[in-house]
């Protein structure tokens, strides 16, 4: 019934105010806050610290 | 003077030396036109997220390695990321094709699982032993070719060497045993089916 009384929105509308949620963006800022990166003898390596 | 927006590059240069807020200024900046860009290519909100933060891990940890360079601009090379894993993400469907059902057809409605549920396997057992006994009143030739041929799946080859008869004597006698075996379940009215 929703299908029915709701009006479908246009792919240009849908488009609009797009973005990713809240949880993904606080996600990669606390990714990018525990990724250190180390160098050893000239190798570069990623931790991530707890 | 505060109005005047820092720009890409100065963000991008803070975040390299360590300051983490430039990250979250340069992601909240783009973070509405890089989403867009990757809903507008596989309409999927999910798969949508799923790339958009794969982007910004592969943007934190060039940069974090310092091997960013800028030779061009913060946004079209984040873009040309996401347009990279858009274009991996469909390379990946199409050897595996994935099948939603948020619309109307249910995949589950033609697929269904091929594996017995306890009822029918406790009726196939059951048929499967009243036919071991069926197959005793069969003459001693005959149960001797169906035996090797179903329960040990020899070959008629293999059959014939085995028993000392030709290839074709076999198979006559699987025939027969088939058609007494049809008698014997007509005549005894059993029903041997799920």
């Amino acid at each position: 019934m929703r299908k029915l009384y709701t009006k479908k929105l246009s792919k240009k509308d849908q488009l609009k105010d797009l973005g990713p949620r809240k949880e993904t963006v606080q996600f990669l800022l606390n990714y990018s806050k525990a990724l250190r990166v180390v160098e050893t003898r000239g190798i570069k390596f990623g931790t991530i610290l707890n | 003077m505060n109005n005047v927006e820092i720009t890409d590059a100065v963000l991008v240069h803070e975040y390299m030396q360590g300051n983490e807020i430039a990250l979250s200024k340069l992601i909240n900046r783009h973070q509405h036109r890089i989403y867009s860009f990757i809903f507008s290519k596989v309409f999927d909100r999910d798969v949508a997220e799923d790339i958009f933060q794969d982007t910004f891990i592969k943007v934190i940890n060039t940069l974090k390695r310092g091997k960013y360079n800028e030779e061009g601009k913060f946004l079209p090379w984040v873009m040309r990321i996401a347009h990279n894993l858009v274009i991996d993400h469909f390379r990946r469907n199409k050897r595996m094709p994935k099948f939603d059902n948020s619309g109307d057809f249910n995949i589950f409605s033609v697929l269904s699982d091929s594996d017995l549920n306890i009822e029918t396997q406790i009726i196939k057992d059951q048929i499967e032993n009243d036919v071991k006994e069926l197959i005793k009143e069969l003459p001693e030739d005959q149960l001797e070719v169906l035996t090797m041929r179903i329960y040990k799946d020899m070959s008629f080859k293999e059959i014939s060497e085995r028993t000392g008869v030709s290839i074709n004597t076999a198979l006559g006698r699987m025939r027969y045993a088939l058609i007494n075996l049809r008698k014997i379940i007509e005549k005894h009215n059993l029903v041997l089916t799920n």
